[in-house]
């Protein structure tokens, strides 16, 4: 199944042994902060709103991209991320709750037209119901939770990142105007992903 | 049409480019309402909106030839040929040819003109325009009896159109309009904005401003003029026409069927905007709101 030498996989394994999870939520906060300022500022154009409500989301769906990586990495190449999955999922949830808040606070900037909205356009109900499975996930993010729910209960919860990353890759084709690349790309990413997580399991429950 | 168009927007939205370049531009709409003296009324009353600089309005376009992101066109128009520019007048008109820009324009005057622009994605602008009425053109070619709707044509350059190369929507980019909303007061063919010659990402040289229509309505750097006894296709009902219909007016009660039209956010407000009820016709009801009588605006969107 390896691509990659056992050897080599295993020396960058060692490798990153010494590299900790931590900047991975330092560098998320500073890229959002960042973000914002260019947005205060004019950096990210006239419409700094939409522009920073793009900005987030797309963030959002690249973390939970690389949050399901991990696992087809480690299976075709030997190469172990498994300690920074934690650190990716959780950067991707405050970014998706970043997105929300811009959106809620400062492009509609209404409780009435907020719960309306979610109600009445799909492509938001959808973006919205894919936050809401990211919640329980992000508060169960730690070992205290995985102790109470038990490894095999923590790692079923844990299933709900894959229809959240699906809902908010639909949400964003659903959203944009026309037949823009990137929200398409997003799509394949993560139904490969997914499929081949699928292959897998059934591969290995064949064989056992 | 027994009315001229009306400036309705205020001194104060002047530009700020100046305060000669304000003045002339209420000037201009007096001139256009054929009224000498004195502030008409309509301008009293007219709500205080914020004009757009010329920066915002160079820097946020949709020119869908250049690529789908709002910065697409800014960087990439810069090598579309404007010069020499021909337009080519057929179908039922009287005298058809190719024009050059000059001689389309020649015997009319240049008016500016202050008018909200408002995208069908919910954001909007207030944009001064310098250019002719389409009417004023079009008599210039002679309308035949039989003519009932105008069609209009962008300029396909691929060498220079990375979304034309790359065939994201199929080009050229198409529009129409009814006959007697080609001839209204309002709608006019723009070649300058602020007083300079039409910036590429705008539409240069030559393109359609609409009004009281979403923005894709009034198409850019228009190289074709067709009238027709039928309604000729346009480019976004022929790619959604569940979403973009032929009519396209602005209309808070008609919602896209993905998003809300009953609000907008004018660009340039910065990242604590707030959002502004769209008006019906874009404030335009006054004027435009009969050509529309008896017809049911959520049917023909």
């Amino acid at each position: 199944m390896a691509l990659i030498p056992k050897e080599l996989a295993q020396r960058v394994n060692r490798a990153t042994r010494h590299v900790p999870a931590w900047p991975i939520y330092l560098i998320g906060a500073a890229w959002a902060g960042w973000l914002f300022w260019l947005g205060l500022t004019g950096g990210l154009g006239p419409e700094p709103i939409n522009a920073l409500e793009r900005r987030y989301g797309e963030v959002a769906l690249q973390l939970l991209v690389a949050g399901l990586v991990v696992t087809p990495l480690r299976t075709l190449t030997g190469f172990s991320l498994l300690k920074y999955r934690r650190a990716l999922g959780l950067t991707a949830f405050f970014y998706v709750l970043a997105h929300f808040l811009v959106w809620a606070l400062l492009d509609l900037s209404s409780a009435s037209a907020i719960g309306r909205e979610i109600v009445r356009r799909p492509y938001i109900t959808i973006g919205f119901a894919g936050f809401l499975l990211l919640i329980p996930l992000a508060i169960t993010s730690n070992a205290a939770s995985i102790r109470r729910l038990g490894a095999a209960g923590w790692r079923k919860l844990h299933k709900l990142t894959y229809p959240a990353a699906l809902l908010g890759a639909l949400h964003y084709i659903w959203l944009v105007k026309g037949y823009p690349l990137e929200p398409f790309l997003y799509a394949v990413a993560i139904v490969g992903l997914l499929a081949l997580r699928t292959r897998w399991t059934r591969l290995r429950t064949a064989t056992a | 049409m027994t009315r001229r168009w009306t400036n309705d927007l205020t001194r104060d939205d002047v530009t700020p480019k100046g305060v000669w370049l304000n003045r002339r531009a209420v000037l201009a709409g007096l001139g256009a309402a054929g009224l000498a003296t004195g502030l008409p009324a309509s301008q009293a009353q007219a709500q205080a909106l914020e004009p757009n600089t010329l920066e915002q309005i160079t820097s946020y376009n949709n020119f869908y030839e250049f690529g789908w992101n709002k910065d697409d066109p800014a960087a990439h128009a810069g090598d579309m040929v404007i010069s020499p520019w021909s337009i080519t007048v057929d179908g039922l008109v009287d005298r058809p040819g190719s024009y050059s820009l000059a001689e389309l324009l020649e015997g009319l005057s240049v008016e500016e003109r202050i008018y909200r622009f408002r995208c069908v994605e919910a954001w909007s602008m207030v944009v001064p325009w310098n250019g002719v009425g389409l009417g004023d053109v079009l008599a210039k070619v002679g309308v035949q009896s039989g003519a009932r709707f105008v069609a209009f044509e962008t300029t396909v350059q691929p060498d220079v159109m990375p979304g034309v190369r790359n065939r994201i929507i199929p080009f050229p980019y198409v529009e129409g309009l009814r006959l007697d909303e080609a001839q209204h007061p309002l709608t006019m063919l723009a070649t300058g904005i602020y007083g300079e010659p039409m910036p590429k990402q705008n539409g240069a040289p030559i393109r359609l401003v609409v009004p009281w229509k979403y923005g894709f309505k009034s198409i850019k750097s228009i190289v074709r003029i067709t009238l027709t006894d039928s309604e000729p296709p346009t480019t976004w009902k022929r790619l959604n026409g569940r979403e973009y219909g032929f009519y396209a007016n602005v209309n808070p009660e008609v919602d896209h069927p993905r998003w809300s039209q009953g609000s907008e956010r004018q660009i340039g407000g910065g990242l604590f905007a707030r959002r502004q009820p769209t008006l019906m016709f874009n404030g335009y009801e006054e004027q435009v709101a009969s050509l529309y009588e008896g017809m049911d605006l959520s049917v023909n969107y």
